[in-house]
């Protein structure tokens, strides 16, 4: 088992095969499709146009070209290898793709990704210090707030917010403004407990 | 998703215009509900104006009331000082919808142009007036719990999703609205439409125009209540919802403005209960007499019946919690 990889990603080799596999089967399909539209009709093309973008990632410059109909979401995940940022729904209902969009938490899969250029977009890669994890993270691990962990990059994303914006006062404050998060294994009263905690703490997040 | 031409907006005037070049062209802020869509292959604009650089984000106030700009976010708008202490039904009516996520993203003007979280409007697969005109409605003989019980037809039983909107209507708001013949006022209370024979249209937006703010008349209200009832404590759309905003002297109701969500195709004023009211003491028994008369007029179907119940209800609720 790999572990500890600078991306943090213990399964690498998987995915990229599994990347690989798709490109090769697309490829394969593709081509004489997209020519044919291509002679035939230049407004497809037009379509397929990819778009410049530019933002930054966790304090580092992207310039980028994107299809206008690719996600936020998407485009950290697929293009960029930021596969911290989960797709649970893809519509806007789990909260597990939760990321900052200049300081505000934000669905990312319900945001095109063009939409966010010149924005500074924070995931949960950006958020510990080096080695030394944030608060947050910290407050997760000791409390449990998690079973499987898949809700728990758009949870903690969603906390650190939920006590910027001044609603981490009571556990009910704290369930109403995380609502936006769901969690399958149940583990809200421990999230609460270590959002309470953090909040206590005081510490600028 | 379907592919779109994507352009970015410099001004209100070059929105509309390039909007008026494409009649496959939607505008675009927050997206939380029409990227949705586009996800799920109800719609398919060609072109997407992007209207996010408009300068639309301000919110003005003064003796004459608040105009809040179409773009400003859901989540601003609820934080904003004068929202909360001039005009509270619209904060709690806001805070009451979706989650605090989406109400960073979602605008103002996005919120009134919301679509129906019907299922049949949802499922391609299902026939739906809405989205497929002719096809039927799935939901008239279909599960219906969620559907209306005013002003629908026999095209269409979808209700109007918004919380934000109930409170608008309340609040005797209008929408401010621009295109290239100029600028123009429609009362809230007139800009959603019942589905009638056109579901289709949810509004009497016309194309090439575009909403710039909304705007809500100073009023004298003391009291207020936004109550949404649900199917889990947050984060869900309404059974019902009631918006109560009163003006009590002395204990005698002056003046009285009632509007639910989740019972019709927009949202729906209760005028025979507000003239009922006016006027009289704000006690626990006439609140009770206007509970009754709330729900007056309601045709159910066969998995809303309860809606009645819930409806009388929770007016009562809203009522009593509005002036304690």
């Amino acid at each position: 088992m790999q572990t500890n990889k600078p991306n943090g990603c213990a399964n690498e080799s998987r995915r990229s095969f599994f990347k690989k596999s798709t490109a090769i089967a697309a490829l394969a399909a593709m081509p004489p499709l997209l020519a044919k539209a291509g002679e035939n009709d230049e407004k497809l093309a037009e379509y397929f146009e990819k778009v410049p973008l530019q933002l930054e990632i966790n304090g580092k410059p992207y310039s980028l070209t994107v299809e206008p109909r690719v996600t936020l979401l998407d485009l950290l995940r697929e293009q960029l290898g930021l596969t911290g940022t989960k797709k649970g729904c893809d519509h806007g209902q789990c909260g597990c793709c939760t990321v900052h969009v200049d300081g505000q938490r934000i669905n990312s899969c319900l945001s095109l990704a063009v939409m966010n250029h010149g924005k500074k977009v924070t995931t949960i890669e950006g958020i510990a210090n080096g080695d030394n994890l944030h608060p947050m993270q910290t407050a997760f691990m000791k409390h449990d707030g998690f079973q499987c962990g898949y809700c728990t990059p758009g949870q903690i994303m969603s906390a650190i917010c939920c006590i910027r914006e001044g609603h981490a006062g009571t556990p009910e404050e704290i369930r109403e403004y995380m609502s936006g998060n769901i969690c399958r294994c149940g583990a809200y009263p421990n999230i609460i407990d270590a959002i309470t905690e953090v909040k206590k703490g005081g510490q600028p997040l | 998703m379907i592919n779109f031409e994507y352009t970015k907006a410099s001004s209100t005037k070059t929105a509309i215009d390039a909007s008026l070049k494409n009649n496959n062209a939607k505008f675009i802020a927050g997206g939380t509900n029409l990227v949705d869509l586009m996800k799920k292959g109800i719609t398919a604009p060609q072109r997407l104006i992007d209207i996010t650089a408009l300068p639309l984000k301000n919110i003005n106030s003064d003796a004459k009331g608040i105009t809040i700009g179409a773009l400003v976010a859901n989540s601003a708008a609820a934080e904003n000082e004068t929202v909360k202490t001039k005009y509270p039904l619209l904060a709690m009516a806001l805070n009451a919808g979706a989650s605090a996520q989406l109400r960073n993203m979602a605008t103002v003007g996005g919120n009134i142009m919301q679509r129906t979280r019907c299922s049949y409007f949802y499922d391609i697969t299902m026939p739906c007036n809405k989205r497929n005109p002719g096809t039927g409605c799935g939901a008239a003989e279909g599960y219906n719990r969620m559907h209306a019980v005013f002003g629908a037809s026999d095209k269409c039983i979808a209700v109007h999703p918004s919380d934000m909107c109930v409170a608008l209507a309340a609040l005797n708001a209008t929408v401010n609205i621009s295109s290239s013949k100029g600028d123009k006022k429609i009362l809230f209370t007139d800009f959603h439409r019942l589905p009638g024979d056109t579901p289709e249209l949810d509004n009497n937006l016309q194309a090439g125009e575009l909403i710039t703010a909304i705007h809500i008349p100073a009023n004298n209200f003391n009291k207020a209540y936004y109550l949404k009832i649900r199917d889990r404590l947050s984060y869900a759309f309404a059974l019902v919802s009631v918006a109560v905003a009163l003006e009590v002297k002395n204990g005698i109701i002056k003046d009285v403005s009632l509007a639910m969500g989740g019972v019709a195709h927009k949202p729906w004023r209760l005028t025979a209960v507000e003239k009922f009211l006016i006027g009289k003491t704000a006690s626990q028994q006439v609140f009770k007499d206007a509970a009754a008369m709330a729900m007056d007029g309601a045709t159910t179907y066969e998995h809303n019946t309860y809606k009645i119940k819930l409806g009388k209800a929770a007016v009562l609720e809203a009522l009593t919690k509005a002036v304690v």
